[in-house]
């Protein structure tokens, strides 16, 4: 099912203010309805080699995958949807290649990235990500967070260390607790949402939420939500105006009306007798 | 956070966060930072803090300020920085200073913290907190913080994480305190109104009709057009997709309304 007529996206990354060079990564397959935002690490250049990496092997190997297959068709093993078995390899894979470029080129040890990856169908969103990289949802007016951290500072804030409030002017906000390409496996967190149109997603970098406030992105969102493209320059804007000290990259996806899978009746009857 | 520490021959009397964006300091009781010694004027200096950046300015005091022996009306404070104020003395501690005393690059950058040196940090900190009571005080809370992101730190380098960039972040520009702006409605039902622009940005306009978008930044005002097929036009002129610079006195046309964008004293 191509997406193109239901998804409207837009994107904008950008250095920063005070970073030479960019390592983070964005990639966008409105037909297939996937986004993919990576903010990679490492030193010299690696940084950039690990979300370049991430972002093409995510978006190529799901354009292979889906060319063949539907995100809701239902595996006749499991009797679950292969969706989320889908994305999961995919992002095994893009582990897999940037752990081995990492150890078979000694100017890439090391290298890793943090992931944020949205599988739009059937009306739903699927998540997966790794590391401090955000999806955010702006619906009916109200702007959250939808993904958590795996950052020391996230599982401090658990555990009950730090409050919120403490970990505004913490001094670690840099540490991830899991990443690509940094071990030989990796375990991406993956959920998956209903969405309503209107919706109004934001995939970002740490660059824009370490430097602009939740509320202010959400009054962008808000305000500028009727030109997307504006509203991508404006929230980086925003991180540069204010520091910009690290690269900012931003996804946003609007849902622009309802996009349930087209089951054939043959399939409903299949779903039935199961 | 940075902070300031008081002391007089020698004695430490308090320590001082900078938390708020001016901390001001003077003999009066309305200063943040009161010093009741007649050597100090009223209003005496105040200290502006952008993120990491922190600067003095002498409000034009009787006796002066002196930072590290040296007279000064406008000092960038740098870490040991010592501000005299007739006896007392204000050592200045900057932020990464304050917190670890580790190098400030190596917390700018993302690194990974593997789950064995995650636990071992935890635990620590755990260990530290040793079943203390449930809500344990503030200070408590604070001192685990510290050792906690201290063990990280010694656990990253240890494990021999690659950073992003080796070389540390240069300091941020200096700001200067930007003029609030406003615009006044010379048009339309509702001609004399007038919105002042504090928000970083605000939304003019009809949806469907017109709406154009002000933004607050640092070099100052913005007017960008955002949806419908009005543009908005600057003094009679139409803009176009990319943001205008308002300056003082702007006259403003969007969808059949006009309004004077003026910056207030």
């Amino acid at each position: 099912m191509d997406l193109t007529q239901t998804l409207e996206i837009a994107s904008c990354t950008d250095p920063g203010m005070v970073r030479s060079h960019n390592e983070d990564s964005v990639a966008a397959d409105a037909a297939n309805g996937l986004v993919v935002l990576a903010d990679g690490m490492g030193g010299y250049n690696a940084g950039e080699v690990a979300s370049g990496m991430a972002t093409t092997v995510i978006v190529t190997e799901m354009q292979q995958v889906l060319a063949s297959a539907r995100p809701y068709d239902v595996d006749p093993r499991t009797s679950q949807e292969i969706a989320a078995r889908l994305l999961r390899e995919q992002v095994l894979k893009a582990n897999t290649s940037i752990y081995q470029a990492a150890q078979s080129q000694p100017q890439y040890a090391g290298m890793g990235t943090t992931l944020v990856v949205c599988l739009f169908y059937d009306n739903r969103v699927l998540v997966a990500h790794l590391g401090d990289s955000r999806l955010y949802v702006l619906r009916d007016g109200k702007f959250k967070q939808v993904t958590r951290d795996h950052s020391l500072l996230q599982e401090q804030i658990d555990s009950g260390l730090i409050t919120l409030e403490q970990a505004k002017n913490a001094q670690h906000k840099n540490l991830v607790t899991r990443a690509l390409g940094i071990d030989p496996s990796v375990e991406p967190e993956m959920h998956e949402y209903r969405t309503k149109p209107g919706d109004i997603y934001l995939l970002c970098s740490d660059g824009l939420c370490d430097m602009v406030d939740d509320d202010d992105i959400g009054m962008a969102l808000q305000a500028l939500g009727g030109n997307l493209k504006l509203c991508a320059q404006q929230l980086v804007q925003m991180a540069n105006d204010n520091g910009g000290r690290d690269n900012v990259s931003v996804i946003l996806v609007r849902v622009l009306r309802e996009y349930p899978a087209a089951r054939g009746v043959m399939a409903k009857v299949f779903a039935w007798l199961k | 956070m940075a902070k300031l520490i008081l002391s007089m021959d020698g004695l430490v009397l308090k320590e001082i966060p900078l938390t708020k964006e001016r901390t001001t300091i003077g003999r009066k009781p309305h200063n943040d930072i009161q010093i009741d010694n007649l050597a100090v004027s009223g209003e005496h200096a105040v200290i502006v803090t952008i993120l990491n950046d922190s600067f003095l300015e002498d409000l034009g005091s009787t006796n002066g300020t002196v930072v590290n022996g040296n007279p000064i009306k406008k000092h960038f404070l740098q870490n040991n920085d010592v501000v005299e104020l007739g006896k007392y003395k204000l050592k200045f501690v900057g932020e990464a200073a304050a917190a670890v005393g580790a190098e400030k690059a190596d917390f700018e950058k993302t690194m990974v913290l593997r789950p064995a040196a995650m636990k071992a940090a935890a635990e620590q900190a755990k260990a530290m907190t040793g079943g203390a009571a449930p809500q344990p005080a503030p200070q408590a809370a604070g001192a685990a913080r510290a050792t906690a992101s201290q063990h990280a730190a010694v656990s990253a380098t240890a494990a021999g994480i690659a950073d992003k960039d080796p070389r540390p972040a240069p300091a941020l520009a200096a700001r200067p305190a930007q003029p609030l702006g406003a615009i006044q409605l010379l048009s339309g039902n509702n001609a004399g109104k007038e919105l002042e622009l504090s928000k970083p940005l605000t939304t003019l306009g009809k949806p469907g009709v017109g709406v154009a978008v002000l933004t607050r930044r640092p070099q100052g005002y913005f007017i960008t057009h955002v949806e419908g097929a009005n543009r908005p036009a600057v003094n009679g002129q139409q803009i176009g997709a990319a943001p205008h610079a308002l300056k003082d006195h702007d006259v403003i046309e969007l969808a059949g309304v006009k309004m004077e964008f003026f910056l207030k004293a």
